[in-house]
């Protein structure tokens, strides 16, 4: 097995950095209430990256955006450190899925320096800044290259720079890499996990790929189907090679939650 | 190895990445050489033709001039100032009109992207003023403002507001969703996301928009100038025109029109030059 980056440090791991308490959140459709997530618990630890991971329509993006400020809970609260996240804001930097989220009138370090400067870094610093997280995304090359000229994973690779670089207390990552081809796609989440190791980020992912839960992160938030509760939290911390016999383990035992679920959707208790 | 191997007929380097194809000079064809060239040789054509038709045909002097007597009436024209001052009083109300129009237009589309109400407000003004020729309150604006300039600009500002407004409306409107949720993310809000997301967002749609309130406010001052010069200030390029004609100076009548078009042609190229430096570069809109 090939250890590709030095062991997780956990600075203060037992430290919940996201908490979701109750959370019932919905949406409005021509005047009639859906809700998407039932009755949702669970706690992002510091230091961690945490997979919530569920079946389409589960209610997981929304979740995300409740924790990013653009939703609000219709129960319950979705905090950060303690306080509501009811504004978005540059403590919760969100990576999303879609390739044309820069901002393709700037190169590829304005769009690290700008967001920077928004939130009152001076220009060197700020510059400094920008090619730090452009060195570690292995970006260098294209630093004054303008979006469009970019591949969509370079594309991805410039928005978690771009929401390291304004030093998050979470980074919520909403399906970044589930437009991208297969072979990007696990290069891009090897270098995620590296990056997420070296810089200690806090990470709230939303996946729908068992494997992607998996390999990138140390928990998973598995969500039944809506409106949507917490089947399991499940540890994979420390797994990343899919041949390691612990790592088939907990793609079986993750299946087979959804699996149940599917067949039960009202089921609340398993195992 | 065999002997036509050794002499071929076409002694070309196998092909290596980066080096530049080159035909042969005569088999070089119309469509190789660059655009500039291309353009200039054809223009320099239709001028000889020209030329050439109005000498050999003998056509009356009074009704058609050959290219040389038009480039001299514009040499004079040029001398003597009437040209050159013709010329910056219809931009110096265009300009007036315009700076009106665009200003008309940013309160309308900062309403129409606030409020419903707003928006209801300017599809509606739009779709009932925009389809008038502008021209056509002219009649209206003399009775309001008299034959003085302060009428042409109103008309002008009229012609420009609405292609604007159309525009730059529909650019903020299909602003990409996701940009605009990443600047709220960075913390923009109010006028700082306007500024900084939206209103760059919506510049290929600007660009366009300026584009074409330009053309309609050009075209509308031309045809406005005609049926009455600038009273008290001297006339424009429309003036020029109509008072050559009265008294059948045709070189001049040809060297307003040219006049007009080239600085229609000027600005294009302005328009042109700023997209590519903008948009263009940074993959808003395609190459077209």
């Amino acid at each position: 097995m090939t250890t590709l980056a030095p062991p997780r440090e956990k600075p203060g791991t037992d430290v919940s950095m996201l908490s979701v308490e109750h959370a019932q959140i919905g949406y409005v459709v021509d005047g009639v209430r859906h809700v998407a997530v039932g009755d949702v618990s669970f706690e992002v630890r510091r230091g961690e990256t945490t997979m919530l991971l569920g079946p389409s329509g589960c209610g997981k993006s929304t979740l995300l955006k409740t924790a990013a400020g653009f939703l609000h809970p219709w129960q319950g609260t979705v905090t950060v450190q303690g306080r509501p996240t009811s504004k978005p804001g540059p403590d919760r930097a969100v990576v999303f899925q879609e390739f044309d989220q820069l901002f393709p009138w700037r190169t590829v370090r304005d769009n690290l320096v700008y967001p920077q400067r928004v939130n009152g870094r001076d220009k060197a610093e700020a510059r400094r800044r920008a090619d730090e997280y452009l060195e570690l995304m292995h970006l260098v090359p294209a630093a004054d290259r303008y979006p469009h000229q970019l591949s969509g994973g370079m594309k991805q690779r410039v928005a978690i720079a771009r929401a390291l670089a304004l030093d998050p207390d979470v980074l919520l990552m909403d399906e970044p890499f589930g437009a991208l081809d297969a072979q990007t796609r696990s290069r891009l989440q090897r270098e995620l996990k590296d990056v997420a190791a070296r810089t200690g980020v806090t990470v709230l992912f939303v996946t729908h790929s068992i494997q992607e839960a998996v390999y990138v992160g140390d928990t998973v938030v598995v969500l039944s189907t809506p409106p949507s509760t917490v089947l399991d939290n499940v540890d994979v911390a420390g797994l990343d090679d899919p041949a390691d016999p612990a790592f088939t383990d907990a793609l079986t035992r993750l299946r087979a939650l959804l699996a149940h679920d599917d067949h039960e959707p009202a089921a609340g208790a398993f195992e | 190895m065999t002997v036509t191997d050794t002499v071929r007929t076409d002694p070309v380097a196998p092909p290596v990445e980066g080096t530049r194809v080159r035909r042969p000079l005569r088999e070089l064809r119309w469509g190789d050489l660059p655009t500039g060239p291309r353009r200039t040789a054809l223009v320099v054509a239709m001028l000889a033709v020209w030329q050439v038709a109005v000498e050999v045909s003998g056509v009356n002097p009074l009704l058609v001039v050959g290219p040389v007597d038009v480039a001299s009436a514009m040499v004079d024209g040029v001398a003597d100032g009437s040209l050159v001052e013709a010329t910056l009083t219809t931009l110096k109300i265009l300009l007036t009109a315009m700076a009106i129009g665009i200003a008309v237009a940013a309160v309308l589309t900062t309403l129409a992207t606030w409020t419903k109400l707003g928006e209801d407000l300017l599809v509606l003004l739009t779709s009932m003023l925009n389809p008038l020729p502008a021209i056509a309150i002219l009649p209206l604006a003399i009775l309001w403002f008299g034959l003085s300039s302060t009428a042409l600009i109103v008309v002008i500002a009229n012609a420009v507001v609405w292609p604007i407004s159309i525009n730059v409306s529909q650019g903020f409107r299909t602003a990409n969703p996701t940009v605009v949720a990443v600047g709220r993310n960075i913390g923009l809000k109010g006028w700082r996301l306007v500024r900084d997301v939206l209103m760059p967002s919506a510049l290929p749609h600007t660009i366009s928009g300026l584009k074409t309130g330009w053309a309609f406010g050009w075209r509308t001052i031309i045809a406005a100038e005609l049926v009455f010069g600038v009273a008290g200030e001297g006339g424009g390029l429309g003036f020029y025109i109509n008072n050559a004609r009265y008294f059948l100076r045709t070189p001049e009548v040809f060297a307003g029109l040219v006049t007009i078009a080239l600085i229609g042609i000027l600005l294009d190229l302005a328009f042109t030059a700023l997209e590519r430096r903008t948009v263009l570069r940074w993959g808003m809109k395609a190459e077209s």
